[in-house]
């Protein structure tokens, strides 16, 4: 375990990819990139690249899974078959299930679903090269393609994982780090709102890490809905900022 | 009147604090009005609002709307209004009170792929857009090109109490027909005229958020600046 461990993480604080403890991984985000969609997005966090397109609001089939009062949000998160070094199989697996229905709970706040009832807004996430915290860069992106595609929000969501590696708290883990290391923590936030809609924790971490982590990750969250809100005033207002 | 101040906004954004009245596309935490999309926000002396740069048609009674017949039910016509909602136009509506199913043929009257100018009589949460056919201007729409935009920059293209349109229609000799929903149908006798109007609309559809529009679909069309020169500043 030590030998892991220096390999994760040199002495002074150098992470096994060159990153600093509280360093972000690059992300660039380019918005409206599928034509046939009403709203899409395109993220690189990493090694990470996703898309992320949005159809809806339109009607709902099944019909009855629609809701008379307000629109249901329905996600599909999937991982291609060359994503990841050995060949996935294209069916949905347990794990991709689970993360579509986190990253649903976790839009779904944001989502101001109540001004269109009997239609559903559609979510689709496809993974195509996957290097840890792939949930977290697929919620930046669907919440930015559901921006796209005019669907009243609250807020947008940015998420961002923070963990521990080698005994220390570090931002953003990476594959390496989240196979070997000791924790790794998702955490979404809806930035101006202040309101956390995702947290999960995979590991172990003593009270005072978990708030040391949770501050980490939530100080990330921040810098990354810096990243998405470029992305968007690019696309809509080209100059950026007025 | 206090002047009105414009900021591009993205969802979340708070656009401004204090004693307003959300309107369009703002929703109130607290006393922070916040926006709930991509826009531009107005803050006027009492109210807030965003003007929406993309998104879908939400419809609202009283819109003119352009509608493609998709199919018949016994008692009606179902419209692709390019909404998340479908029309419905009774049959009544086109054949008078005496209507009756064993009687009448729906399709004589409108078939499938048929466009429709129409208005939305009715509309809430609880249905799906009610449309009429009973007014001036309203009915089949036999010739012209049809022109799709996005709805949101439906205001941007009629202008100031129509000045863009109107600059638009004497430029090319062309009669615009705009839906609310986006849908415009160009119709004109002259074949360059015809495709200067389409261009002029893809145009506006395309530069919607960008200052000095009238000047550029000016010059674009060839006008000379004379006797219609106010111009919309956003």
């Amino acid at each position: 375990m030590v030998k892991i461990m220096t390999q994760l993480m040199t002495e002074d604080g150098i992470r096994c990819d060159g990153r600093r403890l509280d360093e972000l991984r690059n992300i660039s985000i380019k918005v409206g990139v599928l034509k046939n969609a009403d709203g899409s997005a395109y993220i690189e966090f990493g090694k990470n690249k996703i898309l992320a397109g949005v159809f809806g609001p339109r009607d709902v089939h099944p019909k009855h899974m629609a809701n008379q009062d307000s629109g249901i949000l329905r996600c599909r998160y999937h991982m291609s078959p060359f994503s990841v070094t050995e060949r996935k199989n294209p069916a949905p697996s347990r794990r991709e299930i689970e993360i579509s229905k986190v990253i649903k709970e976790a839009l779904q706040p944001s989502v101001i679903l109540k001004d269109y009832p009997r239609t559903v807004i559609d979510v689709f996430i496809e993974v195509l090269q996957a290097d840890g915290g792939s949930r977290c860069a697929a919620l930046d992106a669907a919440s930015v393609a559901l921006a796209d595609a005019g669907i009243p929000m609250r807020d947008l969501v940015s998420a961002c994982a923070a963990g521990k590696v080698a005994d220390r708290i570090v931002l953003d883990v990476n594959n390496e780090e989240d196979q070997e290391g000791q924790a790794d923590m998702p955490v979404a936030l809806m930035p101006n709102v202040g309101k956390i809609t995702l947290l999960q924790l995979d590991g172990m971490l003593k009270p005072e890490e978990f708030k040391t982590c949770m501050q980490t990750a939530l100080v990330g969250c921040r810098k990354v809905y810096e990243v998405q809100r470029k992305a968007l005033m690019e696309k809509y207002f080209q100059t950026g900022e007025q | 009147m206090m002047d009105i101040k414009r900021r591009y906004v993205i969802p979340g954004d708070v656009i401004a604090t204090g004693p307003l009245r959300p309107e369009q596309n703002v929703y109130q935490d607290g006393d922070r009005m916040i926006s709930t999309c991509v826009g531009i926000s107005e803050i006027f002396e009492n109210s807030v609002k965003v003007i929406p740069l993309t998104g879908g048609y939400m419809p609202k009674t009283n819109d003119l709307v352009i509608g493609k017949v998709i199919g018949t039910s016994p008692l009606s016509w179902e419209f692709d209004i390019n909404s998340c909602f479908v029309g419905f136009l009774p049959a009544q509506d086109v054949f008078g009170r005496d209507y009756s199913p064993t009687k009448d043929e729906l399709k004589q009257r409108l078939d499938i792929g048929d466009l429709v100018a129409t208005r939305i009589a009715n509309f809430d949460r609880s249905r799906d857009p009610l449309l009429t056919v009973q007014d001036r201007d309203l009915g089949k729409i036999d010739a012209g090109e049809l022109v799709e935009i996005s709805p949101s920059k439906v205001p941007r293209l009629i202008g100031k109490r129509g000045s863009m349109i109107q600059t638009i229609e004497m430029a090319t000799k062309a009669i615009i027909t705009i839906g609310q929903n986006g849908w415009i149908v160009i119709s004109c006798e002259d074949s360059e005229g015809l495709l200067k109007a389409v261009e002029a609309v893809k145009m506006i559809d395309a530069l919607a958020h960008t200052p000095n529009l009238t000047e550029r679909v000016k010059s674009m069309l060839g006008v000379t600046d004379g006797e219609n020169n106010d111009t919309i500043n956003d």
